[in-house]
């Protein structure tokens, strides 16, 4: 049997069509696209089509991307970016607890710079109250930033609702879609967002590029510096190949989308769940249970940690991921599982499986076989399994 | 996953000596404060010597591969020649831990010698 990658969510297998749209811009197509000769028009050419595929994903106008070097770029970009260009307006950042570290790390630096930010809390399923937000907002505060969807426990926000809410008082709302941006069917202009973050290696893309997408006529300060590339909003020769890639991947998640192709992650991603809930005992799903990315199934198991569960499967060739101090280089649980109110023991076994398109019935259906045994065997081993007060 | 040397791995698959002592004659739990994980150590002890050892772990990779060795390591030796056993001695003779998991191996070798301090404090009480 071949290795199994259901960690989706860290990273996407690069499509095969994609790879060979990017192939001609290495060393075929390899202008500069700010060069007036045909070399670099081709390559402007390339470039701009790309743009407009993306768009079109979204649903925003060509001119509102920024392409970008990668998600975390443009989370840096839009937090950033718009903090330094409304110093003057105010200096209050609402945020939450579960963001994706390139948001609450760029909040924490400008915490450093005489910002206040605000880390809203979630409830048991990762859902943020879009009431908080309105709480929270003060005279002085110049931008909301919630994620689109949880990149751990797999929560879609009520996005609609809180941008509606920055709206009514004139506060930029900021998100950070790189979860859901080719994975479900969305609208800048259905959501209300005045800027949202994507990255390309997460839509079956390639590394190292992204964009931004901000909203005609919203202002915000470059983060890199230097030519006048992407007008003026994104310094930096562009990354050709790497943008041509993210288009053609965008242009094959929109079809996949129109054909609702999504639903049957979703079947499949059921049925992983039921099947380990039903196989296995002390054991909880984490997020919500239908609001939630189609591709995400994360669960604590009780009495182990989840390094242990990796090392495990990885040795029955499936890869998975953790939110246990032990995997997380920090050697602190998750903040996204102690945010919705686990206890550290019990983050520790968490295991987060994140299903893909290419992703078969009959690679679900060995995992929920061989599961139980591996869960099992690592119980054996845990000092807990006689008195553990558990859960609930 | 190639982050662990194969000495560790197997201990891993098939770590030795898991359980516990009905009848130990000390026994060491100990948490680490790092990552909160948590170790039981059980000794059983014979003329001054160390003739069985058995663990629960809950923890990493590391955690439970050094539970595993230091089981193995202790097993024949006299008490006091078993304190000596550091946790440095512990991740060599594993062939080596990633920098980030060398605090794993603490806890092995502090359940052991809280096991030994246990049978201490024990066999003064029966005296
Ligand atoms: S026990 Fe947590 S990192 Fe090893």
């Amino acid at each position: 049997m071949k290795r199994i990658y259901m960690d989706n969510a860290a990273t996407t297998p690069t499509d095969v069509e994609v790879v060979k749209a990017m192939e001609p811009y290495f060393s075929l197509k390899y202008g500069n696209p700010n060069s007036i000769h045909s070399f670099g028009q081709e390559a402007r050419e390339a470039v701009e089509e790309a743009r407009e595929k993306i768009a079109h994903l979204i649903g925003a106008n060509s001119s509102e991307i920024v392409f970008t070097a990668g998600g975390t770029e443009a989370d840096n970009h839009a937090i950033k970016g718009i903090a330094w260009a409304n110093q003057k307006k105010g200096n209050h950042i609402i945020t939450s607890k579960i963001e994706h570290h390139a948001v609450l790390h760029s909040c924490q630096f400008l915490e450093k710079h005489g910002f206040k930010i605000t880390y809203l809390p979630v409830d048991k399923y990762g859902l943020i109250d879009p009431k908080d937000v309105e709480k929270a907002i003060t005279d002085k505060t110049i931008l909301v930033t919630i994620m689109h969807a949880n990149n751990e426990i797999g929560t879609i926000e009520p996005i609609k609702e809180i941008s509606k809410i920055a709206k009514k008082v004139g506060i930029y709302f900021h998100t950070d879609s790189v979860q859901t941006v080719g994975h479900i069917p969305m609208d800048v202009n259905d959501l209300g967002v005045d800027m949202l973050s994507m990255s390309g290696h997460k839509l079956y893309g390639p590394n190292g590029v992204g964009a931004l997408y901000l909203r005609k006529g919203k202002k915000i300060v470059t983060l890199i510096d230097g030519g006048a590339q992407e007008k003026n909003r994104r310094a930096g020769t562009e990354n050709v190949a790497g943008i041509v890639g993210m288009g053609k991947a965008a242009e094959l998640a929109k079809k996949r989308l129109n054909q609702g192709k999504e639903k049957e992650i979703v079947r499949l991603r059921n049925k992983l769940i039921q099947g380990i809930m039903n196989k296995i005992e002390n054991v909880r799903l984490n997020g919500h249970p239908t609001k939630r990315l189609p591709g995400n199934a994360n669960f604590c198991f009780e009495f182990i940690e989840g390094e242990s569960m990796l090392l495990s499967l990885d040795m029955e060739d499936v890869a998975a991921s953790s939110g246990s101090a032990c995997t997380s280089g920090s050697l602190t649980a998750s903040h996204v599982l102690l945010a919705i109110g686990l206890p550290p023991e019990i983050a520790h076994g968490s295991l987060r499986l994140t299903l893909g398109k290419d992703n078969t019935e009959e690679e679900v259906d060995y995992i929920i076989g061989n599961l139980p045994g591996i869960i099992e065997k690592l119980r054996a081993l845990s000092p807990f399994k006689e008195n553990w007060e558990g859960l609930n | 996953m190639g982050m662990y040397s194969d000495k560790v791995m197997e201990h891993f698959k098939n770590p030795h000596n898991v359980g516990e002592i009905k009848d130990a004659d000390g026994i060491g739990e100990v948490g680490n404060p790092v990552c909160g994980d948590i170790m039981k150590i059980y000794i059983k002890v014979k003329d001054n010597k160390i003739i069985d050892c058995k663990f629960k772990t809950f923890g990493c990779g590391a955690a439970i591969a050094t539970s595993s060795m230091i089981t193995e390591m202790v097993k024949g030796k006299d008490i006091d020649e078993a304190l000596k056993i550091s946790n440095k001695a512990v991740a060599e003779a594993l062939g080596g831990l990633p920098p980030i998991k060398m605090h794993c191996s603490n806890l092995a070798a502090d359940g052991l010698s809280k096991a030994i301090e246990d049978y201490k404090k024990e066999s003064k009480v029966k005296k």
